[in-house]
């Protein structure tokens, strides 16, 4: 898994875009030819990734908007996410 | 709506075939042996109509391919007709006949992504196999811009006998060319490819070789590049989940209109396409008689019928079951159990270098 720290700005990178589609049943993560259906989770995460927050920033902000979730697990799934994401050439980290 | 009681799926993919005109001539092409003429073709409007409807139905990535994309003069309109419906735009192209300006419009219209064909990493063995003088350095170089615009760039490799002994050389083209994604891609018999089965078969020794090398370039340069393969079918014991099961996930809007649920479906005989020149989108999805034609598993007959597969892999590929089996209800003759697959094994065995039969219109 990538390394990420927290003072990296993800971004999604041009091709990579999150949309939401009823007909889908919510949340996508559109990218070249492959299309990633997002919970609810991943797409709070994935919303905050414009490049402008830093990785720490995101963590906070998400822990303030799922109060009662521990710092620690949201800095764990955030990671996850977007290391994977880096992995497949989906998320830039700046 | 329902087929078979359950609830009739969204698509996810359009593949608009905007032209068959194309300047190269592939002995792979997938296109039919019939091509469109551009008279027929469809105009700007109704290709933005096709996509709102498609948007409408629930797609939300359209393919726009051809033949070459690049020979309608209007293809900027249709890229951002695509855009302006929401739909994640992906251009699919040899790059020749492209231009530069074309491109940077093509991207300031909102393109999403960008997909190149090249035919071998060694030049003059493209050129060859593309039947055009001087294509792979146009290539290259269309591909250098793509990247220099900052689109993403997938580098697709058709795999045969000719070129499979480069399958590491092709990734490292892909890789030098700024590409985040390359697919491998083992030639499917169908169209003009099937025309050509003999001359492009690989040896089952090749074909074993490139899996084992494309395993170790994914592990090799994971995060740098991500490799997609598409399987040799008529090498493998399993058949593939053609289009992901016939009309749940995508359709093809051909040159002139007609929809199919897969690129390759005018094959089979007796199939009812309807036409988007008479019928909305949402129609064809929901009631033409070829997209219900193999829906569900009422269709299926042994060994399909009762297989514990036949919700995962759908009985596979329909047309193949016609071209090989003599029979589109017939199970995939890929599939080890099917009573025809020792016939995919024999075609496999026959490889004869003999010239290309080049497409042409």
């Amino acid at each position: 898994m990538t390394e990420i720290a927290d003072t990296a700005r993800p971004k999604l990178p041009r091709g990579v875009r999150l949309t939401h589609n009823e007909a889908q049943g919510g949340w996508l993560l559109l990218a070249p030819e492959r299309v990633f259906k997002a919970d609810a989770v991943s797409a709070e995460i994935l919303k905050r990734c414009t490049g402008e927050a830093s990785l720490a920033e995101i963590v906070d902000d998400l822990a303030k908007a799922f109060a009662g979730a521990p710092r620690e697990r949201i800095h764990a799934d955030v990671l996850t996410l977007i290391g994977g994401l880096v992995e497949k050439r989906l998320m830039e980290v700046g | 709506m329902t087929t078979n009681g359950t609830a009739l799926p969204a698509p996810l993919g359009l593949l608009a075939e905007l032209t068959h005109r194309c300047p190269l001539g592939c002995p792979y092409c997938s296109n039919p042996l019939a091509l469109d003429k551009r008279d027929d073709e469809l105009d700007t409007a109704t290709w933005g109509r096709v996509f709102k409807e498609a948007a409408a139905l629930g797609v939300l990535q359209v393919h726009l391919s051809g033949g070459e994309p690049a020979a309608r003069r209007d293809l900027v309109d249709i890229v951002r007709a695509a855009r302006d419906s929401g739909l994640y735009g992906n251009l699919i192209t040899s790059a020749v006949g492209l231009t530069t300006q074309t491109l940077t419009a093509l991207a300031d219209a909102g393109l999403d992504h960008v997909q190149i064909s090249i035919q071998d990493s060694e030049e003059a063995s493209a050129d060859h196999i593309a039947g055009y003088d001087g294509a792979s350095k146009r290539k290259r170089a269309l591909a250098a811009e793509v990247v220099k615009l900052g689109l993403p760039l997938t580098v697709n490799m058709v795999v045969h006998r000719a070129n499979i002994a480069r399958v590491a050389e092709m990734v490292d083209l892909a890789l030098s060319l700024g590409a985040t994604r390359v697919e491998i891609a083992h030639v499917q018999y169908y169209g003009w490819a099937l025309k050509n089965r003999a001359a492009l078969m690989p040896t089952r020794a090749q074909v074993e070789r490139a899996v084992t090398q494309v395993e170790a370039l994914r592990e090799a340069h994971r995060g740098r590049i991500v490799i997609d393969a598409v399987v040799p079918d008529y090498y493998a014991r399993f058949p593939k989940p053609c289009v992901g099961g016939w009309g749940r996930r995508s359709l093809n809007v051909t040159p002139a209109g007609k929809v199919l649920p897969c690129h390759a479906a005018e094959v089979i005989p007796g199939l009812e396409f309807w036409n988007v020149r008479e019928h909305s989108l949402a129609e064809i999805w929901r009631s033409s008689p070829a997209f219900n034609a193999f829906r569900g598993s009422d269709w299926m007959q042994e060994p399909c019928r009762s297989c514990a597969m036949k919700e995962k892999d759908f009985g596979g590929c329909r047309c193949q079951a016609f071209l090989i089996a003599g029979d589109a209800r017939a199970a995939d003759p890929v599939c080890h159990l099917s009573p025809q697959h020792g016939l995919v094994q024999e075609l496999a065995g026959v490889a004869i270098d003999e010239p290309y039969r080049y497409r042409h219109s």
